[in-house]
């Protein structure tokens, strides 16, 4: 199994923790020979999360660009709105098959949250949802549904309150716990094996579109863009597309107020190389090593690293990763609900707001697959926020 | 000899246990982390640990992360820990100093670079929480020419197997993590059982001195793990001390704490 991608990744953590990574990767190893597993997990994916999404051909916003196609993997249609679900869901019966009886999660915009919540329900164990309290705010519905599935949501004080303080709690927790605890991560960050867990479980979108767009489009398309916080839906739908090598893979990175501003959460356009939350990666990060708070607008993008192959596929320049504004994205927000009556997540917005540019560029013969990692319903009351912030300043 | 040996063989000759002692390097601020350090020398410590503080001590419990958070508040970085390692060394030649840290501060300031000045600074070891066996290669290959140890940790959850893995090169202690947890947590008087038969097992693997860390606290928890083992390591005791005091009252408590820890540990 891959524990490196070039000289990232790795396993940075604890020495207690070490055992544990290991039992993980052998009981996913021994899940991957295992087709009773697979069948398992495809008929739930088939008959619970309402796979495979459609891939869907974006009509009007294309037009609007006067340029290529641009084509949606409509991952915000799953059961709990977003692809989170099928790691959460492929975890947890890993979990299961381990005979772990309790779940733990980090969140940041809560849809892994309620994705783990979600799968703990269904397979009847306690789960632990660890999200900051900055978070906790910002994304309210999420919590309800969290605690509706019988979740307990810990509010994490620590540091800036989002994403990376409630993985550093989660981490905390688990180095006591993991002798009857699995945690379940939800960014393709995380040390080995779980950037690699987290691609095989998510790769399932990427299979799906390549076969959905040679279907209606009878060629590949000429990109791929996902947006990229720790990178989960990306890596997933990259991983279709890899060996492609005519199809552009393009990341969305949070570029917040701007990158000069220092107020973003683009690791790979503005950060460089360190080790956090186990393994080597690209971080924003002070010259001392200290972890920057970052900002974006969206809660699901808001971390300070990225999936240790993101930073692999940008060196080898398989993949390349271009900054997306708050504004930016919400445009495309604006955009994609006027104009196909599609509410994306302000974190998949990032993604449409690079098609909408990248198409004008193209000919309307080629084609660009979206993903549309989720549904844009828990934003709604932020964006509200974010407008009024505006309005009055 | 180097500075752990001379001291092990220092304790091995008076029939005693080393004490080691930990302190957030900026907490609650430099030159008082300083004297505290210099205190619990005077009180008998046998080996201090600097933390060098970090952003993200996802290892640590709430009493270290705080300490962390002041220390960086007040600009302490791995640099400040080095200009303190060199004051206490002006102070005292023969104290093993350990360079406690995460990984992503040291490999910020190049880890060529953190040998030669940690060497100069007279620091004899590093432990780095978050740096196992596996990826530990590119930092030892700077530390092993100038004879700085990295400690190696063994938790609990060690299998025998890996044990031997891990300490089959090791220099200096091993430090014996003897909760599955986070530091500061209280450790459980009945696990001392288990403690002794881990302990032992080490001692089958490795001739290095077997020091026991993690929920330590208070002169009976000394005592208890005294029996046992080689040597204990106190750090989140003292950093309450810092919570709670100030001041000539704080390098008192200090003392007073670091002088009963080193007389119960026996």
């Amino acid at each position: 199994m891959n524990t490196h991608y070039g000289t990232y990744g790795g396993q940075y953590v604890a020495e207690t923790l070490m055992p544990a990574l290991e039992e993980i990767a052998d009981a996913f190893d021994g899940a991957l020979r295992d087709t009773a597993f697979q069948d398992e997990l495809a008929a739930l994916l088939a008959d619970y999360v309402g796979r495979e999404t459609p891939l869907y051909f974006a009509r009007r916003l294309s037009a609007r660009t006067g340029g290529a196609k641009i084509y949606l993997k409509r991952e915000d249609l799953n059961h709990t709105g977003a692809h989170k679900v099928n790691n959460a869901l492929g975890q947890a019966l890993l979990a299961k098959r381990m005979g772990k009886t309790r779940l733990i999660a980090e969140t940041g915009a809560g849809m892994h949250g309620v994705a783990a919540a979600t799968a703990a329900a269904l397979l009847g164990m306690p789960c632990e949802v660890f999200m900051g309290e900055e978070d906790v705010s910002r994304q309210s519905p999420n919590v309800e549904r969290m605690r509706i599935l019988g979740a307990k949501v810990v509010s994490v004080c620590a540091g800036s309150r989002t994403l990376k303080d409630a993985m550093n709690e989660a981490l905390r927790d688990w180095v006591a716990s993991f002798e009857n605890t699995f945690y379940v991560i939800g960014t393709a960050a995380g040390p080995a094996p779980y950037p690699e867990i987290v691609k095989h479980f998510q790769s399932v979108i990427g299979a799906e579109a390549r076969r959905q767009i040679l279907e209606k489009e009878n060629k590949l398309p000429a990109q791929v863009i996902a947006c990229v916080g720790g990178g989960s839906n990306a890596i997933g739908i990259f991983s279709g597309f890899e060996a492609d090598k005519n199809t552009a893979l393009i990341g969305a990175e949070a570029a917040g107020r701007g990158l000069g501003t220092g107020q973003h959460a683009a690791s790979l356009c503005g950060g460089s190389l360190g080790v956090l939350h186990g393994s080597k990666t690209f971080l924003l990060q002070d010259k001392d090593g200290q972890i920057l708070d970052t900002y974006s607008i969206s809660a699901g993008l808001d971390y300070p690293g990225v999936g240790p192959e993101h930073a692999h596929l940008r060196d080898t320049g398989r993949a390349r990763y271009v900054p997306v504004t708050d504004d930016e994205a919400l445009d495309a927000f604006n955009a994609l609900a006027q104009f196909e009556g599609i509410i994306p997540a302000l974190e998949s917005s990032h993604a449409v707001a690079v098609a909408l540019k990248n198409a004008r560029a193209l000919p309307c013969d080629e084609s660009i697959v979206v993903c549309l990692s989720g549904r844009g319903d828990k934003d709604l009351a932020h964006i509200r926020r974010h407008a009024e912030q505006n309005k009055n300043q | 000899m180097n500075r752990f040996t001379k001291t092990f063989s220092r304790l091995r000759a008076e029939n005693k246990k080393a004490f080691t002692a930990f302190f957030t390097v900026g907490n609650p601020d430099a030159e008082t982390s300083l004297q505290l350090i210099l205190k619990a020398i005077d009180a008998g410590a046998d080996i201090i640990e600097l933390g060098v503080p970090f952003s993200d001590p996802s290892a640590d419990g709430p009493a270290i992360q705080a300490s962390s958070q002041k220390a960086l508040a007040n600009g302490m970085t791995l640099a400040g820990a080095l200009r303190i390692a060199r004051e206490i060394r002006k102070k005292n030649a023969t104290v093993p100093l350990v360079l406690f840290s995460y990984f992503n501060p040291l490999l910020q300031h190049g880890l060529e670079r953190l040998a030669t000045d940690a060497k100069a600074a007279g620091i004899d070891a590093m432990l780095v929480v978050d740096l196992p066996f596996e990826e530990s290669g590119e930092l030892t290959r700077f530390l092993r020419p100038r004879d700085i140890a990295l400690i190696p940790l063994v938790s609990p959850a060690t299998s025998n197997r890996r044990a031997k893995k891990i300490l089959k090169d090791a220099q200096g202690f091993v430090y014996y993590v003897s909760v599955k947890g986070v530091t500061g947590v209280k450790n459980d008087r009945n696990d001392i059982g288990d403690i002794a038969a881990q302990v032992a097992a080490l001692k089958e693997i490795t001739p290095l001195p077997v020091l026991v860390g993690f929920g330590i606290s208070t002169p009976d928890d000394a005592a208890r793990i005294g029996q046992v083992a080689d040597g204990i390591i106190v750090g989140s005791a003292f950093i309450r001390l810092t919570e709670r005091h100030a001041g000539a009252a704080l390098l008192e408590k200090t003392y007073s704490l670091a002088r009963e820890l080193k007389t119960a540990v026996g």
